[in-house]
């Protein structure tokens, strides 16, 4: 029987000819990675299990990231936790505040993950490198622990869902709008356990930073991960930034797909979560008026230079509407300085927004643009759940860039084809 | 081993930002973390809860975010196991890896209601609703994860190996 493009990379990843749906395995692992606020307790738990050294220093990565540069003495305590193991355990890829950005932003960026690879990472969005036809999944800090000790961890080889994408995009459509529908189609649960596995002659019409985007909200529909089939366009980017050598993977024309579903770019407009679930998706012209309070552009979702681009194109030469306080984080140092180099951050603060260095702050309700109850934000990040943004009775709304930074001008949910 | 508690029942799709809002993740200790369990749903829900009690979820319970500090927050509350329909693929590893008991059932996600006295007897995953005098079966655990179970988590499991020099060696 045929094996899809994840399966395998799970059988030359655990010396096998082939795997099935359902079974368990150990797997090699290529990249082990922890954040600010999951790796301590993976640290803890890798001295319980009497490990002395990790598996190989080249292979851990660990970013701090969320609540950096530090919010509060607690956190402060927790990075320096961090901090201090990376420098006893000599971990190469430690990337602190100067160097650090968004751990699925930077990681890609730095070349640090490729085709072929297999990723475990304690952050739910590690699922974010299936853009690179990498296998990568979110995974707790345990099982960081275990990895960083092993090298190996265990995975149920999961079934799959097949996506494919025809059409041409329309203006002001991107990666996330695709993501959206299909979350929106599937629901939260659509896919859990499952891989989402990308197909289609319309791929080409989609950038890598679509790709990111897809990828990284593969997760809330519950996947174990969602991957793209290597195209010029992933070779381009990996070439670019090449450390390491990578291995290209590509689905058996009989592999097995659970279930089979279309998206049609042709008919795909600018779509938007409504709280309090990336589920409720609406096509932005069935939403009505929402008046919103704040904008957020940035995230492991939708914080690279294509994303700052889109949005410095609708904010050129405008004013962000009175009363609306908006917070643009771009991603990571390379995309800061980039947008510096583009007069990109000055058409920002001429309009009159905020300008932050990389951090997850806002995105998890951590710092640096928390709501207050009755507020509404809409924003370019990955989940609208109840309170993830601050009080919980405050509301998020989930968008692409375009549609955020369209939202900042008027004050109210925007369609950028309209302004 | 058995447990008795009281049930308290949560909804579908409880994620992990219900269980523990980030805004306390700036710490790694369970008491501290329990603290905050389930507060953007129940203000007092740590306040109503005895050692021993049963979370009842739904569909898809402990979505969202991988942070492990939501089992830990479970487990650190008094909450001897959760009872759900069904488990996001995360919080489902996190759960066995760091010993809190999790059990599938729709039967008695669907029947238990607030407040029924619950005993679940884990070696034969018997769940008995002392209440409704109703008796409802737990799915079975794969293989693998009651290998995992038996080494009480993740910890044991690995320790285990790297006692006997497995390490990356496949």
């Amino acid at each position: 029987m045929g094996m899809t493009m994840t399966q395998k990379i799970i059988a030359d990843h655990c010396g096998k000819n082939s795997v099935e749906s359902g079974e368990f395995v150990e797997m090699n692992l290529d990249v082990v990675l922890g954040n600010d606020i999951t790796t301590p307790v993976a640290i803890n738990e890798f001295k319980k299990m009497g490990a002395k050294e990790v598996f190989d220093k080249e292979k851990i990565v660990i970013v701090l990231d969320h609540f950096t540069p530090n919010k509060d003495i607690k956190s402060a305590e927790q990075c320096k936790i961090s901090r201090e193991f990376a420098k006893e355990k000599e971990i190469v890829n430690f990337f602190d505040v100067g160097q650090m950005g968004i751990e699925h932003a930077l990681l890609p960026e730095k070349g640090l993950v490729v085709a072929g690879d297999t990723v475990i990472g304690a952050d739910s969005h590690t699922c974010t490198y299936g853009a690179l036809g990498a296998l990568s999944t979110g995974v707790g800090s345990t099982d960081m622990a275990g990895g960083m000790a092993l090298g190996t961890t265990w995975i149920k080889v999961p079934e799959a869902i097949k996506v494919n994408v025809i059409g041409k995009k329309k203006p002001f459509v991107s990666g996330k709008d695709l993501i959206l529908n299909l979350i929106g189609k599937i629901g939260v649960d659509g896919a859990t356990y499952k891989s989402i596995e990308f197909t289609g002659e319309a791929l080409k019409e989609l950038s890598m930073d679509d790709r990111f985007s897809i990828s990284n909200m593969a997760v809330e529909a519950g996947g174990k991960n969602g991957i793209f089939p290597v195209d010029e366009k992933t070779l381009k980017y990996m070439k670019e930034r090449k450390i390491k050598d990578w291995k290209i993977f590509e689905a058996d024309k009989d592999a097995q797909y659970d279930e089979e579903i279309t998206i049609n770019l042709d008919e795909l407009n600018p779509t938007v979560a409504f709280p309090s679930s990336p589920e409720n998706t609406k096509d932005i012209e069935e939403i009505g008026e929402i008046k919103i309070d704040q904008v957020m552009i940035g995230s492991c979702t939708n914080g690279r230079i294509e994303d700052m681009r889109m949005a410095a194109e609708i904010l050129k030469g405008k004013k962000i509407a009175p009363g609306v306080r908006t917070i643009i984080i771009p991603a990571t140092q390379e995309v800061y300085k980039q947008c510096i180099k583009e007069g990109i951050l000055e058409i920002f603060i001429d309009a009159g927004a905020v300008v932050s260095t990389p951090t997850c702050g806002p995105c998890l309700g951590g710092h640096m643009g928390i709501l207050a109850s009755g507020e509404k934000a809409i924003t370019t990040t990955n989940r609208n759940f109840v309170g993830r943004m601050g009080h919980k009775e405050s509301e998020v709304y989930l968008a692409s860039p375009a549609v955020a930074a369209a939202s900042a001008v008027t004050g109210k949910i925007q369609n950028p084809n309209n302004i | 081993m058995n447990t008795i508690g009281k049930a308290f029942k949560f909804g579908d799709n409880i994620d992990t930002d219900l269980i523990i809002p980030a805004r306390y993740l700036n710490t790694t200790e369970a008491k501290e973390l329990a603290k905050y369990c389930m507060q953007d749903l129940d203000e007092d829900f740590t306040e109503k809860i005895n050692e021993g009690d049963i979370i009842v979820g739904g569909n898809n319970f402990g979505c969202g975010s991988s942070r492990e500090h939501a089992p830990i927050a479970i487990k650190g509350a008094g909450i001897s196991c959760v009872i759900a329909k069904s488990y996001a693929r995360i919080f489902y590893r996190n759960s066995f890896n760091i010993g809190l008991p999790i059990l599938e059932s729709e039967e008695a996600s669907e029947s238990i209601s607030q407040g029924d006295e619950i005993e679940v007897d884990f070696s034969e995953g018997i769940i008995k609703n002392i209440t409704k005098k109703e008796e409802y079966k737990a799915d079975k655990f794969p293989e693998f994860i009651q290998n995992i179970i038996k080494h009480h988590g993740l910890v044991g499991y690995v320790k285990n190996k790297l006692n006997q020099g497995v390490k990356n060696d496949i």
